[in-house]
Formats: structure tokens, sequence, C-alpha cells
């Protein structure tokens, strides 16, 4: 006992019960779906040769890709100007910002899906004010399509991406920005120049995280889509409760897994990862 | 100047943006004191009938209790293995240590569904699927890395000196821990206490996979009323989680003010 002390730290006793429950309970599942996709329903490759076969699983691949990628930009770019906003005004407004972009933070996932239903449905709210005020005769349909689902998304997806952008953009030096100033350049050069790539670390994290995080996003397309707009995620839950088909299931998860990991190699080469998401938890 | 104009025009941009996260949330307020049968703006006449089913419901109160007890419990196994195990990473500091933490820290960042599969996967022949048990620890593994991200936080402020100079006057380790160690590292176990609350009483897709019928938890009950679209009992129950929300969120900032205070005094 002794001497195995010598060679492990006693730290590890007390890591130990969470990391073997993770092991155990989460990560032997996962290798185990890595493996059923190389072996249900029978040994090979077949599930992955099916991407090259179906169109519908190329479609719901692409559609989720672009609208994880418009979902991206929109969230990044607004959540940038929430954050520059945020780092330019007094404490006590940027308080009050903070507040708010909190409290959206944590309100239920459900209750904001429910209501953007009362609000985007063909009787819903948006719609009758817009008719009222005779701006349109008929209703739009913000349902039941890639719009509502693109506008349940980025207004979930907003405070991720100005988390890791407010924590880049409260490291920089003021002085820097001065000093562009004095040496005679423009504002817009300052920023553009300066402080836009001073904040690349916060921007690459913030645009990965929002990509991570869209990418598996089940609740709102699941809803607002209507069944319309499939993403894999939905897809996933499909093949496993409803068609019974693990192989399928096994490979789309497989590719988002790694697609994931891959991202968040890269993401550690410009922010700690614990930085980025200890921003996100607070 | 231009740069003023510019700033100024953003910072209203911003707040425009900040009011669009918030506000859209309060339509459930309204749709909620309707006085119809159906999901519906209220026309004049104002009702509470919809609270009164969502609190005389059998179904609604068994989900809210079944709900509570499933985010204490997971809030409270996972903030003692959550803090134990930050603990023991900052203890050791090595390089293995680091790579066991970004392991650790995977069930946050990996997509729900595909934890949703793995824990469906194993709670099949576990026999853990539709118990609280399962329910229980499928969130316990998802909330942990929170508490490992904020108790760390709070670890990393703290001075490693004091723990040293409490064994050099006799405490035993378990001692140390207990009364050296643990209240200063308080905020960062209670922050992260009550985001794995939060996590496991809003968690909606792995629960989707691993509940049936026996457990039936409210953000399963607001689903299934969500995807249902005609009952305003879900609009009534929105409110109250609005509400839940608010209240945690201001004790939070009391708590967190308190810190503050404490730390510059």
């Amino acid at each position: 006992m002794n001497a195995l002390r010598k060679h492990i730290h006693p730290g590890w006793l007390i890591i130990a019960p969470l990391l073997v429950m993770v092991m155990a309970l989460y990560l032997g599942p996962i290798l185990n779906i890595l493996w059923l996709s190389v072996t249900d329903p029978e040994p090979g490759f077949g599930n992955y040769a099916k991407l090259g076969e179906s169109d519908a699983l190329i479609r719901i691949l692409w559609t989720t890709v672009r609208i994880c990628i418009i979902t991206t930009v929109f969230s990044v770019t607004l959540g940038y100007s929430i954050a520059y906003a945020m780092m330019h005004c007094h404490q006590r407004q940027k308080n009050y910002m903070l507040t708010l972009l909190l409290v959206s933070f944590w309100i239920s996932i459900l209750v904001r899906t429910f209501s953007w239903l009362m609000l985007l449905g063909r009787r819903g709210l948006v719609n009758v004010a817009l008719e009222d005020i005779g701006l349109i005769a008929e209703p739009i349909a913000f349902m039941r399509n890639e719009l509502g689902v693109l506008i349940g998304m980025i207004h979930y997806m907003i405070p991720y991406a100005v988390l890791p952008l407010l924590v880049s953009m409260q490291a920089i030096d003021q002085r820097v920005m001065d000093a562009s100033r004095n040496l005679g350049a423009s504002g817009s050069q300052t920023f553009l120049r300066i402080y836009l790539p001073l904040t690349k670390p916060g921007l690459v994290a913030s645009t990965l995280l929002v990509f991570i995080l869209s990418l598996g996003f089940y609740v709102t397309p699941a809803v607002l889509g209507g069944g319309k707009v499939l993403m894999v995620a939905e897809y996933i839950s499909v093949q496993l409760l409803v068609t019974l088909q693990w192989g399928t299931a096994a490979m789309l998860a497989a590719l988002m897994l790694f697609g994931v990991l891959a991202m968040l190699w890269i993401m550690s080469r410009f922010m700690k990862l614990s930085t980025v998401f200890g921003g996100a938890a607070r | 100047m231009r740069g003023g104009l510019f700033s100024l025009f953003n910072r209203v941009g911003a707040w425009v943006l900040l009011l669009f996260l918030v506000t859209p949330a309060l339509i459930a307020i309204p749709v909620s004191l309707t006085p119809k049968r159906f999901l519906s703006m209220p026309q004049g006449e104002l009702s509470l009938r919809h609270f009164e089913k969502l609190f005389t419901s059998q179904e609604w109160l068994s989900s809210f209790f079944q709900s509570g007890v499933i985010a204490v419990s997971t809030s409270v196994l996972a903030t003692t293995l959550g803090t134990l195990c930050a603990i023991g990473l900052w203890r050791v500091s090595s390089k293995y240590s680091e790579l066991v933490r970004a392991f650790l820290l995977l069930p946050l960042i990996i997509p729900h569904i595909i934890s949703a599969m793995a824990f469906y996967r194993l709670w099949i022949p576990l026999g853990l699927l539709d118990s609280y048990a399962g329910l229980i620890l499928a969130h316990t593994i998802l909330a942990a890395p929170m508490v490992l991200i904020t108790v760390s936080a709070s670890l990393a402020t703290f001075d490693p000196k004091l723990e040293q100079a409490s064994k050099n006057l006799g405490a035993s380790n378990w001692t140390t821990m207990r009364r050296v160690i643990l209240p200063s590292i308080k905020p960062g176990v209670f922050a992260g206490a009550l985001f794995a609350f939060i996590l496991s009483w809003d968690e909606i897709v792995v629960t989707l996979f691993i509940s049936k019928f026996s457990v039936y938890t409210l953000p399963r009950r607001m689903w299934n009323g969500i995807r249902e679209n005609t009952d305003p009992t879900v609009a009534a129950a929105a409110v109250v989680l609005i509400a839940i929300t608010l209240i945690a969120f201001v004790i939070f900032a009391i708590q967190s003010r308190r810190n503050t205070n404490n730390t510059a005094s």
C-alpha cells in the first residue's frame, strides 16, 4: 500500500468515484454505439455506405449543416454587437444588460419553444398584429419551415455566443486602442485592424461553441420545424424510438461525435476550454 | 465623432436584441389567463382556471413532485462527486489530471441526443429505464461537469499554503477538507449545486429516451402539451416555470453579491 502511494497521488482517490462512474455509465455505451455503427445490422461499413446511396440522408445532413451555419453566423454577429455594447458602457448599464442576458439564458428551453409556438403560429400574435395594422393580407408562414427553426435557434444561441466574446473582450488592454487613435487611425480603422483581430480567440470559441450546440439541437427544430424540417438529432430519435434501426442512428451519432471532437480540438488551440465553458456556465 | 455615433447606434441595437431575448417568453402570461378551453389570447375577460387546473391536476402535481425529487437528488449527487473530483484534480495537478479534467467535461459538450442514445443503450440491459435511479444517474453525469467547473474556478483562488498550515498544525486530511478547504470554496460549490439542479429540472432530450410511464417529469409533460398544442394548462405551467427561474436567479444574484462583498472586505 505504501509502495503504491509513492507512485499514485492520494488525490486520485477522490477523483475516482466520478471518473469511474463516467467511464462505466457514459464512455462505455458511447464506445458501444461507435462499435454498433460498424456491426449493426451486419459487420462492415454498410451504414456509412448508405451516405452515398441514400438521397434522404444526404438531404438531412445538408439541412442540418445549413441551418447550423446560418444560426452560427447570425448568433455570433448579433452576440458580438451585444458584447461590444456591454464592454463600452457604464458599469450600471452593463449590469442591467448582463441581468437580461442571464435571465434569458436561464429560462427553460421548453417555455421558450412554447412561446414561439404562440407567437409564430398561423393565428399567432405576430401574424394577427401584422394583419391588424394592415401590413399583410395573408398570414406569413413562420412555422413548419426553416424560418421558424432559425428564429427559435438563433434566439436560444445568442447568449452562448456572447459569453466567450465577453471573456476575450475583457482581456483587451484599452490603451492599445488609444495608441492607435493617437497615431492617426480612424475609429473604423482602429476597430477593424486592432480590436477585431484582438478578439479573434473569443470569436473562434463563440463560433465553434454555437455550431456544436446547434448541431445536436433537438427541441426547437422538432417543434418549430413541425416535421417539415428534419435535422440529424430528430432523425436519430426517430430511428431509435420508431423504426428501431440502431445501425443508421449509430452511424449518424458517430459522424456527429467526431465532428464535435474535431471542433473542440480546434477550439482548445484558441482558448482554454474551461474558460469557454466556465463563461457559459456563469 | 463617427466612432461615438456608431457606438450609440450599436448600444441601442444591443438593447433591442436583449429585449428580444427576454420578452417572447412573457407571452405565456396572457395565454395562461385565457378563459377559453383552448390556447388563445384572452379578449377582455381573464380567468385563473388554468392555474387552478394545474394545481389540482394529479398528473401535473406528480410531475412537479417527480421533477423536484430528481433535480434535488441530482444536485446533491453531482455536487458531492464533482466537488471531491475537483479537489482531487487540483491536488494532483499533473499532465494526467488535466487530461482527466478534459475528459470529464465531455458530457457537457457532447450533444445531448448522443448522450441520450448512450444512456438508452445501457439502461435497457441494466433495467434502469423509466426509473428514478436511471434518470438521477443520467442527469448526474450530465451535471457533474458544471460542478467541476465552478468548484475548480473557486479553487484557483484558494491559497494552497492554508492547506499545508492546517496539516502542520496537526489536522487530519478529513478535518482540513471540512474546516479549511470547503469553507473557502463554498461559492463555487453553491453555484455548482444550483446549476446542477437547473440542468436536471429542465432536461428533456435524455428524459424523452429513458422515461416512459412511471416517471413523467415536468419537462416531459410540457413537451407533450406543446406537441398536442391545445391545452392552456401548459401556458400556466410555463408561467410557474418563469417565476421559479426568476426566484432562483434573484437568490443566485444575492448570494454571489454577498460572496464578492466578503472577499472584498
